[in-house]
């Protein structure tokens, strides 16, 4: 593996050049904070030629995301990114866009979901997204942020998957964040993302129908399609992530670990914050406590097997939420993962910790306390940590 | 000879034999919006792609494994049939710049009902009008939400009945006035704004054609007469399409370049918009003080449109 170069750059604007390394034919971005780096900065690579991308300054992100189906079924390579309100406009369209098996990429700098408005980071907005049929990747720094999204094309054009992806970026931790990053060369993206080969495209030459309405005669079937492959995809997401290891020497997984070895506990946290975590875990490590790290990278589809043997040997999980579901008794990361170990033997004692709503800065001390608080734990809990009241 | 009666001398030589929306869809007996869809393909020819918006022509033509459409069609979701027909453009230009796809022209067409154009689609026809797609956006307009069972649009004339704008007591239907969506088409200076009717085929197949060989933008407005909403008898759907342009409740003309033209000339004077209000059960609430008021109102609009027509010059005679 050629040693590169590592360059210093804002996260946001590595995102845009990333895309703009994978000969996106339809852009469509529509600006929110603090999503706008990249929208400005790819903008910029079109305007200097860097890369042929038709780039749609749409008036809105229902419109992006529309605009993004109907140049993805024209078989076009489609890109878009938003976060947030944006998100929850375009919600509608997309189970459609998965569905209609359109492989968009979007990037989402993970930020609060109104009201009160808040333009800093957490997960509620991904959250709502759950069940809309879209693979989502989280990622934890910026040199994951190029990574993934260089991988992100692969993944969805697979003739296996033919789903759309939104890779997680929480806004202004990760995105604002000036990195030291290394990009591949152009040659290389090229060799391992060829250009997009639809399976069916919009053309005359020989005329589709798509997005036909269904009645109870097909629609179940469509759906349970769509379950499948978004469940099937897993392995050639990992077979893909493989790949990009030895190629550019660095290792994605669907669960990755941190420590866990001969843990009795064990935090498990998504995107920015499992840096910390990290760092967190040392220190309760050095304390004495046996504490470890799973980070979840893949959200869905769900990597559950994979959770289980991550986890098997702890006592206590602890579950990091950065969103809230309401009404439900614990944050959403925490319910799936209850759901996973309800059909086995032993099970561990869950405890749930939602913190960093609405861009509160989670330190290495907060998961000191969390991870001493959990290693005593008893039985289940449900606190929003640091929060009065 | 008015261009009716010259149809069947002319026809057979002057429209596409090609049917691209064929015959087996689901609309009511006498829709005027599948035979408003037919004419307009043929106007198009086959290398078109459509971008429909939820609303009876999907549901009409689509039940999987079924289709009526003959030729390249999208639906996607009820208010943004322009944005995903701007997305086809994209993609279609995006492609043929890189040689993915043949060179050849291929026309990305959206096409909505009134809902889907002037309520819930306004935004995102505006936004594709105003970004200069090359793409051509078809309204049907039947006077209402007739998919969902006929509620008010704000495409419903003063005075109907609806679902949502039923006649009782201290109501008399319909409150509001057609909203003007030609006229905000025009404002986007597009450059090709008309309205059509099924009932004049010609001049509708013309305008589309018209629209087809534009780079850029454009905007046809179709009056669909709706038996079932309309509350009609569905044999009188051409009549009662004639009356509307007779009795200048809805007339036809073109906007190119800024100049208006009527393409289609009315009677002088008009046939009193009774004649069209009374073959329609929507309007058999009407007593004859709204009719007045409708009448005078019509008036008005043809005169306000008069006057566009002969005095505003185009942007070549102004530049």
């Amino acid at each position: 593996m050629a040693k590169r170069k590592r360059i210093g750059m804002e996260v946001a604007l590595a995102a845009a050049e990333a895309v703009g390394m994978c000969n996106v034919d339809v852009a469509a971005v529509y600006p929110i904070t603090p999503q706008s780096h990249i929208a400005e900065h790819l903008s910029e690579l079109v305007a200097d030629g860097k890369t042929d991308t038709e780039y749609v300054t749409v008036e809105s992100e229902h419109t992006s995301m529309s605009v993004c189906i109907g140049a993805s079924a024209t078989g076009a390579r489609a890109y878009t990114a938003t976060c947030s309100q944006g998100l929850m406009l375009m919600h509608e369209l997309l189970p459609i866009a998965s569905a209609m098996r359109c492989p968009i990429v979007m990037s989402v700098a993970n930020r609060p979901v109104n009201a009160p408005l808040n333009i800093l980071s957490d997960h509620s907005d991904i959250m709502p997204q759950r069940d809309s049929g879209w693979i989502v990747i989280f990622s934890e720094n910026g040199q994951e942020v190029v990574d993934l999204t260089l991988m992100a094309y692969r993944i969805a054009e697979d003739k296996d998957i033919m789903l759309p992806v939104i890779i997680g970026i929480d806004g202004f931790i990760l995105t604002h964040m000036v990195e030291p990053m290394e990009f591949p060369d152009q040659k290389e993206i090229d060799k391992f993302l060829p250009p997009y080969k639809p399976y069916a495209t919009l053309h005359p030459d020989k005329p589709l129908t798509m997005g036909a309405f269904a009645m109870p005669d097909f629609f179940p079937q469509m759906m349970k399609a769509k379950d499948m492959a978004l469940l099937n995809s897993k392995k050639t997401i990992v077979k893909v992530w493989d790949e990009w290891e030895r190629k550019f020497g660095r290792r994605y997984r669907p669960v990755e670990t941190y420590r866990t070895e001969g843990a009795e506990t064990i935090l498990v946290t998504m995107g920015s914050m499992s840096e910390t975590a990290e760092l967190g875990v040392d220190e309760l490590r050095d304390k004495g406590v046996s504490v470890g790290l799973v980070k979840i990278r893949l959200w869905r589809p769900f990597p559950s097997d994979e959770l289980k043997v991550a986890v098997k040997d702890a006592r206590v999980l602890a579950v990091m939420d950065r969103a809230v579901s309401p009404g439900t008794g614990g944050g959403p990361v925490f319910t799936d993962i209850k759901a996973v170990f309800y059909g086995e033997d032993s099970r561990p004692i869950i405890v749930n910790y939602v913190m960093g709503l609405g861009g509160v800065d989670v330190t290495v001390g907060d998961f000191v306390k969390m991870g001493e608080k959990a290693a005593k734990a008893k039985k289940e809990e449900y606190e929003f940590y640091g929060v009065m009241g | 000879m008015s261009i009716v009666e010259n149809f069947d001398l002319y026809a057979p030589r002057l429209i596409d034999k090609g049917e691209y929306f064929s015959m087996g869809h689901t609309g009511c007996a006498g829709c005027g919006e599948a035979l408003a869809t037919r004419l307009v393909l043929k106007g198009l020819g086959k290398d078109t792609i459509v971008s429909n918006a939820t609303g009876c022509l999907e549901i009409i033509s689509s039940r999987y494994p079924t289709t009526a459409w003959e030729i390249p069609w999208i639906h996607v979701a009820f208010e943004n049939a322009a944005a995903v027909a701007a997305g086809v453009e994209s993609g279609l230009k995006a492609l043929r710049r890189k040689g993915r796809i043949p060179d050849r022209d291929v026309k990305s067409v959206s096409m909505a009902g009134d809902g889907g154009t002037a309520d819930i689609g306004l935004q995102a026809l505006s936004g594709a009008m105003e970004r200069g797609h090359d793409m051509i956006h078809v309204c049907y307009d039947n006077e209402a939400y007739m998919n969902t069972g006929i509620q008010r649009s704000s495409q419903t004339p003063f005075g109907a009945w609806s679902t949502t704008s039923p006649p009782g007591e201290v109501s008399f239907g319909q409150r509001t006035w057609k909203k003007n969506i030609p006229e905000i088409m025009v404002a986007h200076n597009v450059a090709y704004v008309a309205t059509a009717n099924p009932s004049y085929p010609l001049d509708l197949i013309r305008k589309v054609e018209k629209a087809r060989k534009l780079k850029g933008p454009s905007y046809i407005h179709c009056l669909s007469v709706c038996p079932t909403g309309w509350r009609m008898d569905s044999s009188l759907t051409i009549k009662v399409g004639r009356l509307a342009l007779e009795t200048g409740i809805f007339p036809l003309y073109e906007v190119e370049n800024g100049k208006y033209r009527i393409t289609v000339d009315m009677p002088e004077p008009l046939r009193p918009v009774e004649d069209y209000l009374k073959l329609q059960g929507r309007f058999r609430h009407l007593r004859p003080d709204k009719i007045e008021e409708i009448q005078a109102r019509v008036n008005l609009e043809i005169k306000k449109l008069m006057n566009k027509v002969n005095y505003i010059q185009s942007w070549e005679e102004l530049g």
